[in-house]
């Protein structure tokens, strides 16, 4: 988040002046992601779990599954909800307190980009319909800052669905009656990958670490689903993007998205 | 989302939409500038059947005074729904969607403003949404940039908005409240045509990368019809009969 990130003036002119050359701060190419490390089972007690490590930026989901009431005119559906926050812990300038419109922001990025692509086929999740649906609540905390949050949050709760186990209710009595032994993986019909590009000046960077982030003119997150389509987009801060730029980034999404897909395969794999 | 009733024909064998309009053809759009007494600058727009209202204050002191900045003047943008503006009564409080909203037009209007001659003030835009029907951001984006004109404050050049968005596997102009709620894709598009920059961007629903190409060009063109009305709503007020 711009506003967790103070970064000084000499900072923000040394980035520009090394992007003018095609050089990023930490030595990254322009269209190259940092490392990521995904950890699945991290919290035993959730039904799925992930901790994820994007560069130095930190993120734990847990994947919570319980029987709901579904939503008053979707009664054939159960329930995907995915929420993101900033730890105090996280970064020097994160107070407590109800969360400000940046972080309003991320959690609602991060849950359209895994709805929008239908992940999770929520039709599947109906215990009896319009009585009792399944939940699905993935929680992303955000435990150690250095930029991007929304690409790691996204990748946590992806990586936390695809390791979920979901137990199974039966409808008896009027009341979800949990039926022992019968954990299954959650239906999950395609793996959303989310891209977040930053542009500083007329340079545009997939995944900006803190101090890109602090210094960045705008941002724009794309998600792409396993066919190659886009079906999430949101652009935010202070500057515009050509028609040229908006193609380009599209473009980039779709091709950085996919080597990040193999990754979280493997997760999906390693948890079957 | 939202329930999706799959009896409604969203688009005819002859390419006409639910609502009778062309798949591109935007809906009704009518701008007026001006219309607050004490609003140092306002606009309203009627959009379909949406009903939007900006204020706008400023250059003004800020408070609370911690969110000054010494290096320029700071925008701040509220988009806010009335609780009798949708079917079933809204809370008034703000949820967590008119926070998003009001983010995503504060950052689609910043590129526009130029606020660096007034350190240490705010320009507040006011947006209260008297009616919805589907499209409000970009309708009260549209009515912002008017309302901000009409303030007198500098601006590079207005921004426009329109939605496109995917239809029964076709691409639209102005996707309404049924489209969006039955259609494949919604795309809110904000762009400041002289300037050829798009300042908002968002979607949700599945578009191939062919179709998102073509999405974002339609809502780019879409914006420069609605641009010709922002400035037909100001050369009203200021010149009147359309600029003669």
């Amino acid at each position: 988040m711009a506003s967790t990130s103070v970064i000084d003036e000499l900072k923000k002119i040394q980035i520009l002046e090394l992007l003018e050359q095609g050089k990023r701060v930490d030595g990254r190419a322009l269209d190259e992601s940092r490392e990521i490390s995904i950890e699945t089972n991290a919290i035993p007690k959730a039904n799925g779990s992930a901790r994820v490590r994007l560069g130095e930026t930190e993120v734990i989901c847990g994947v919570k599954i319980q029987p709901d009431r579904p939503f008053p005119d979707m009664g054939d559906k159960g329930i995907f909800i995915c929420t993101a926050e900033l730890l105090p812990l996280s970064h020097p300038t994160v107070e407590t307190g109800p969360p400000g419109p940046d972080v309003i922001e991320l959690a609602r990025v991060v849950d359209r980009g895994i709805r929008e692509s239908h992940m999770i086929d929520v039709s599947q999740l109906v215990i009896e319909q319009n009585k009792s649906v399944v939940g699905v609540f993935a929680d992303n905390v955000v435990v150690d800052y250095d930029g991007n949050l929304f690409d790691a949050c996204s990748y946590a709760a992806t990586s936390a669905l695809l390791s979920s186990k979901s137990p199974k209710w039966n409808w008896v009595d009027d009341t979800p009656t949990l039926v022992e032994g019968e954990d299954m993986p959650i239906p999950v019909s395609t793996i959303p990958v989310s891209v977040t590009m930053g542009k500083i000046g007329t340079h545009i960077i997939v995944d900006p670490n803190g101090d890109e982030w602090g210094s960045m003119d705008a941002r724009i997150t794309i998600t792409t689903d396993s066919d190659g389509n886009i079906c999430a987009l949101q652009k935010g801060g202070s500057d515009g993007f050509t028609l040229e730029e908006i193609h380009r980034c599209g473009d980039i999404s779709v091709k950085v998205g996919a080597k990040i897909r193999e990754k979280l395969k493997e997760v999906q794999k390693g948890s079957q | 989302m939202g329930g999706r009733d799959a009896t409604m024909v969203l688009l005819d064998e002859n390419g006409i939409r639910c609502d009778g309009r062309k798949v591109d053809e935007p809906r009704r759009i009518m701008i007026k500038a001006g219309g607050l007494k004490n609003a140092d600058g306002s606009a309203y727009i009627e959009f379909g059947d949406n009903k939007i209202l900006v204020g706008v204050f400023g250059p003004r002191d800020v408070h609370p005074k911690h969110m000054s900045n010494t290096d320029t003047g700071i925008l701040r943008v509220r988009y806010h729904m009335e609780p009798f503006s949708v079917g079933e009564r809204k809370n008034p409080a703000p949820s967590r969607r008119e926070i998003e909203i009001s983010k995503v037009i504060k950052e689609a209007l910043e590129p526009a403003v130029i606020l660096d001659k007034f350190p240490r003030t705010a320009v507040d835009v006011f947006i209260e949404v008297l009616q919805a029907d589907g499209g409000t951001r970009c309708a009260a984006l549209t009515a912002a940039s008017v309302a901000l004109a009409d303030a007198g404050i500098p601006m590079r050049d207005m921004v426009a908005a329109i939605a496109a968005g995917k239809v029964a596997d076709t691409v639209v102009l102005d996707v309404n409240n049924e489209e969006d709620q039955a259609g494949q894709a919604d795309m809110p598009i904000g762009y400041m045509p002289s300037l050829e920059k798009i300042t908002l961007l968002q979607l949700d629903g599945v578009l191939t990368p062919e179709e998102y190409k073509k999405c974002v060009q339609v809502g780019v063109d879409g914006c420069k019809v609605v641009y010709e009305l922002q400035k037909k709503a100001l050369q009203e007020k200021y010149f009147g009969n359309g600029g003669e």
